[in-house]
């Protein structure tokens, strides 16, 4: 059993991995330079056939995906949100000012974002699964073997960010592989490679992590102090996340959770109590029979 | 007190995406689930009295609870096998044994008491291989407490804020119900003067139960809520008043009135199935709101002093 929470250097080694294993892969998604396309989602449906999950018009935005789940792996989110702060006195430079007005659309600013698994460091999909149906790969990402699933959902309640979920016909687990297939042979992952302004960016996490920082520090250079990067830090509630985002917004705005963190770091406390509650139990059944009284 | 008629909580702000929820709600079916959580801990708890039965020597009690040890294990089983998106598939719980995984902890609880639970009580009705089956009764005996408490852990272990946050109290909320329930159901069915252990083991299971459940439900602010509004606050008030109904009524007339008892008994039962799809609907509710999720979320990073938490 690996660790249970907090920041790991060698994800895959905790899982068993040789030395020799791979480097971990990840997704940077900069949600600054996504126009919204769904070629992300496209792409992910063609190559790794996931099934139709019907169509809805939502009234939400541009959005009629709605969400991840068994059979939507990329989503993007829309949201649309008055540019124009009504009485708020700010310093500084007016924020947001470019995001807008690249847009063109003067009075909303628009923000668009593809999410996806996290592949957390620190995955509560994985930790609970009964059957081991769900593992880590060499390359630090987590996947379900549909050949191993049977279907108890336990994975499903487990996910902070709400990613997988049973596909209802079907009755098994699935999500994101990050194309599992794909990079065994060396290739980019479906979403990354159809991203038309590399928003979504795949490769060695610790470079994308470099990469990301670079990205935040000219973005607030640029006065866009709005941009945040989330997933990023080693050190919270998942131990860090595989496919981390830059945000324009707090995480919330985009139906990201703020804080996230795997159920299994109260793991010792869960069983502890347990272990405690069991024991009443039998206390209770001891004494049940034990004195005078019938 | 004003429980349950409206909101504890003043309404909170909190942003989201389009008022859509951010986990997803269980995939765990009802009645499935909340039912197998109350066999398991009636099962438990049962072969506990059984061993004590045949200790000191009650043939009836005995009888009833070696039964219901077995029915519960075989019923509950089926119920869990039932809410596989696979069933054909349930034997993929015994392939690893996962301590991060309740389910495979409890998967690994689970099948030897029912095998064993069913040895016995097959052994006492047929009276063949009569120490096989004492011993096989031992056996359910000494995992019938993990059993009529890992489930918490099940629901304890989750996001599911209303289940995670009490993950402290559930352990003891199901086996305090689970002795209720088994003590009630004996109390249904074996004469008064067999039947006094398990009143006693009712009495103390629900007062634990009670103490326990109500430490949950008196909590202040959003982790409460769910469990006092809607329609899993009016399930746990309704298992709440039946269980200290219960409780009075074997107090004052559990010795002597066979009437009383039995309907005490049946009482006891009909509570702890309410207090479990109490709990399995405040799960389901929390998570269906993104309040639940985002607003704790929020306090603990304004704890934290909301620095250096999003590396900025």
């Amino acid at each position: 059993m690996g660790s249970l929470w907090g920041g790991l250097d060698d994800v895959q080694a905790d899982a068993g991995y040789d030395a020799d294993h791979p480097p971990r892969m990840g997704f940077f998604t900069d949600t600054s330079v996504c126009i919204g396309c769904k070629a992300c989602e496209v792409a992910c449906k063609e190559w790794n056939d996931v099934p139709d999950d019907g169509y809805l018009l939502t009234g939400m935005s541009y959005d009629n995906t709605q969400e991840l789940g068994a059979s939507t792996w990329r989503h993007v989110a829309f949201v649309e949100k008055p540019a124009v702060d009504l009485g708020m006195p700010t310093v500084g430079p007016p924020r947001d000012a470019d995001q807008s007005a690249a847009s063109g659309d003067a009075g909303i600013r628009w923000l668009m974002s593809s999410d996806v698994c996290k592949h957390c460091t620190h995955a509560g999909c994985l930790d609970v699964c009964p059957t081991g149906a769900l593992f880590r790969t060499e390359f630090g990402t987590v996947v379900v073997q549909p050949d191993v699933c049977n279907g108890c959902g336990y994975c499903v309640s487990a996910c902070p960010y709400g990613v997988i979920d049973l596909r209802k016909d079907d009755g098994r687990a699935f999500k994101c592989t990050l194309c599992y297939d794909r990079l065994k042979d060396g290739q980019t992952p479906a979403c990354a490679q159809a991203c038309p302004t590399e928003s979504i960016q795949f490769g060695e996490l610790d470079e994308l992590r470099e990469r990301a920082d670079r990205r935040l520090a000219e973005l607030h250079e640029r006065g866009v102090d709005v941009a945040r990067l989330y997933g990023r830090d080693p050190e919270d509630g998942v131990g860090g996340d595989g496919a981390f985002f830059l945000l324009l917004d707090e995480p919330e705005v985009y139906g990201l959770p703020p804080d996230p963190v795997v159920p299994t770091r109260t793991l010792g406390s869960v069983w502890k109590h347990v272990g405690y509650a069991a024991a009443a139990v039998a206390g209770l059944g001891v004494a049940a029979f034990s004195g005078r009284r019938r | 007190m004003a429980r349950g008629e409206a909101p504890m909580v003043p309404d909170v702000e909190f942003e989201s995406y389009y008022g859509r929820q951010i986990i997803k709600t269980p995939t765990w079916k009802t009645p499935d689930v909340p039912l197998y959580l109350f066999l398991g801990g009636l099962a438990g708890c049962s072969a506990v009295l059984a061993e004590g039965a045949a200790l000191s020597g009650r043939p009836e009690l005995e009888r009833v609870t070696r039964l219901a040890a077995a029915g519960g294990a075989a019923a509950g089983t089926v119920a869990l096998v039932h809410d596989l998106g696979r069933p054909e598939r349930f034997l993929n719980m015994l392939r690893v044994l996962k301590p991060t995984s309740p389910l495979s902890v409890g998967s690994f609880i689970l099948a030897p008491f029912s095998a064993l639970s069913g040895a016995a009580a097959a052994s006492h009705v047929t009276g063949l291989l009569p120490r096989l089956g004492r011993l096989a009764g031992v056996g359910a005996g000494v995992l019938g407490p993990p059993l009529a408490t890992y489930t918490a852990a099940l629901l304890g272990n989750t996001v599911v804020p209303a289940w995670h946050e009490a993950h402290r109290e559930l352990p003891f909320v199901f086996g305090g119900s689970g002795a209720q329930a088994a003590g009630g159901l004996a109390m249904m069915l074996v004469p008064l003067d067999q039947a006094g252990p398990a009143r006693r083991m009712a009495l103390a299971g629900a007062a634990v139960e009670i103490a326990a459940a109500e430490s949950i439900v008196l909590r202040r602010g959003l982790v409460a809520e769910p469990y006092q509004v809607g329609t899993p606050g009016r399930l746990m008030r309704i298992a709440r008043n039946g269980t200290a109904a219960a409780s009075a009524a074997t107090l004052l007339l559990g010795r002597r009135s066979r009437l009383a008892s039995a309907v005490a008994g049946a009482t006891y039962v009909a509570a702890s199935v309410t207090t479990r799809f109490g709990i399995f609907e405040a799960g389901l509710a929390s998570a269906r709101d993104p309040k639940y999720t985002v607003v704790p979320q929020r306090e603990r990073l304004a704890r934290q002093d909301g620095s250096a938490k999003m590396s900025r």
